[in-house]
């Protein structure tokens, strides 16, 4: 029998440590929370292993290379933690649950491939906007910046769009 | 002892982590299809927990700024650049959408077991790889339309900051009087029981499922 995980946070708790877990790191890093930034900076070293010369040559990646090492980095530790205090928090909970997540009307090999999709255009738009949901949209806007709330305006407009299209996949 | 410490080492980046995956993951926020029923109006989560996160914070950097603990200028601010800022955040909403995760949410689905994070993952390496690919050709718009360094909020509309503040907090309570009113009339929001069942369940929960929505769509 499985066991029953057990209920989410409210959205004001999670919010409250959520808050409180970017103030701390502002205060110690002097800067705000982050994720896309490791995929960058993986892309680039991803890119460096299969074609090297192109990358060192590429105007995006080729500054990265040239700084040496591009995952070592406190963006990289910082998704490391990502992973661990999720894992602990799921597991301790019994939220873990290996599956493809879809809605009741969509094959997994239909949702594999939108997952796939969606995964590209988050990662191609998270570089024309020097940043995601973490470290425009929500760093960005913990520090009043103009440029978080300009991100989130582009971000809910067209979620709200493109979901509209997309209902069969989750309903 | 001044702050920021400017502290940029392993042990830093593995404590902002730890509490900030912990506090996604008890948001519900790595499972997909949670954070996709925000863009249904079905679970305000995403909405609830990121402004609650924004106003938290801010105000904190408020009462750290005016107590003299961390200077003026001390936080990283980004720079405006309007119309790649805009672009890409739609882009990520769009992706968001389609693939059901946004980069740091997907780290969340992939600790909670979930392979589509792992492809949406996948996806993200190849579309930043795509990006720079093309960067050439998009310098120009990615530089266009820049607006002052660093600039915030209090300072466009030239107002103090707890104005500002104070309309965040006016503008989250009224979303989440809304929003609870309107997730609950579409049968949400999202459980860790309905978002954690196995896939084998899931034939029950589309029957319970689509009865619901036959009723308020």
């Amino acid at each position: 029998m499985r066991e029953t995980p057990k209920p989410f946070w409210s959205p004001l708790a999670a919010g409250t440590v959520l808050g409180l877990a970017l103030l701390v790191t502002f205060v110690i890093s002097g800067h705000g929370l982050g994720a896309s930034g490791f995929i960058t900076r993986l892309a680039a070293q991803s890119s460096d292993w299969v074609a090297p010369q192109a990358t060192a040559e590429n105007s995006y990646f080729g500054p990265f290379m040239k700084a040496g090492a591009p995952l070592m980095s406190w963006i990289t530790w910082e998704v490391l933690g990502v992973l661990i205090g999720a894992w602990l928090g799921a597991r301790g909970a019994g939220r873990i649950s290996v599956k493809v997540e879809r809605g009741p009307s969509i094959t997994p090999t239909r949702r594999i491939g939108y997952a796939l999709a969606g995964g590209a255009l988050v990662g191609f738009g998270a570089r024309m906007a020097r940043g995601c949901t973490s470290g425009v949209g929500l760093s960005g806007s913990a520090v009043l910046a103009v440029a978080g709330f300009v991100f989130l305006i582009g971000f809910f407009a067209a979620g709200f769009a493109v979901s509209m299209m997309m209902r069969r996949m989750w309903q | 002892m001044t702050f920021p410490i400017y502290d940029s080492g392993i042990a830093s980046g593995l404590l902002s982590g730890v509490l900030f995956g912990y506090a996604l993951e008890a948001a519900g926020f790595g499972s997909s299809r949670k954070l996709t029923a925000q863009f249904s109006l079905r679970d305000f989560a995403v909405f609830k927990v990121m402004f609650t996160a924004v106003i938290v914070a801010a105000i904190g950097l408020y009462v750290l700024r005016s107590a003299g603990v961390i200077g003026v200028n001390a936080v990283y601010i980004p720079t405006t650049f309007y119309w790649a800022i805009l672009a890409g955040g739609a882009l990520i909403g769009a992706g968001f959408a389609m693939g059901g995760y946004c980069p740091g949410t997907s780290v969340v689905g992939i600790a909670s077991g979930r392979i589509d994070a792992v492809v949406f993952a996948i996806g993200m390496v190849l579309g930043t790889t795509v990006f720079a690919a093309v960067f050439d050709p998009l310098t120009s718009f990615y530089f266009a339309a820049k607006g002052p360094d660093a600039q915030t909020l209090p300072q466009l509309f030239g107002v103090p900051e707890w104005v500002v503040l104070l309309a965040l907090v006016i503008i989250a309570a009224v979303g989440f009087r809304l929003g609870t009113i309107v997730e609950r009339s579409r049968g949400g929001p999202l459980t860790a029981e309905e978002v954690c069942a196995p896939d084998d369940e899931l034939d029950d929960h589309a029957l319970r499922g689509s009865g619901r929505s036959a009723m308020h769509g």
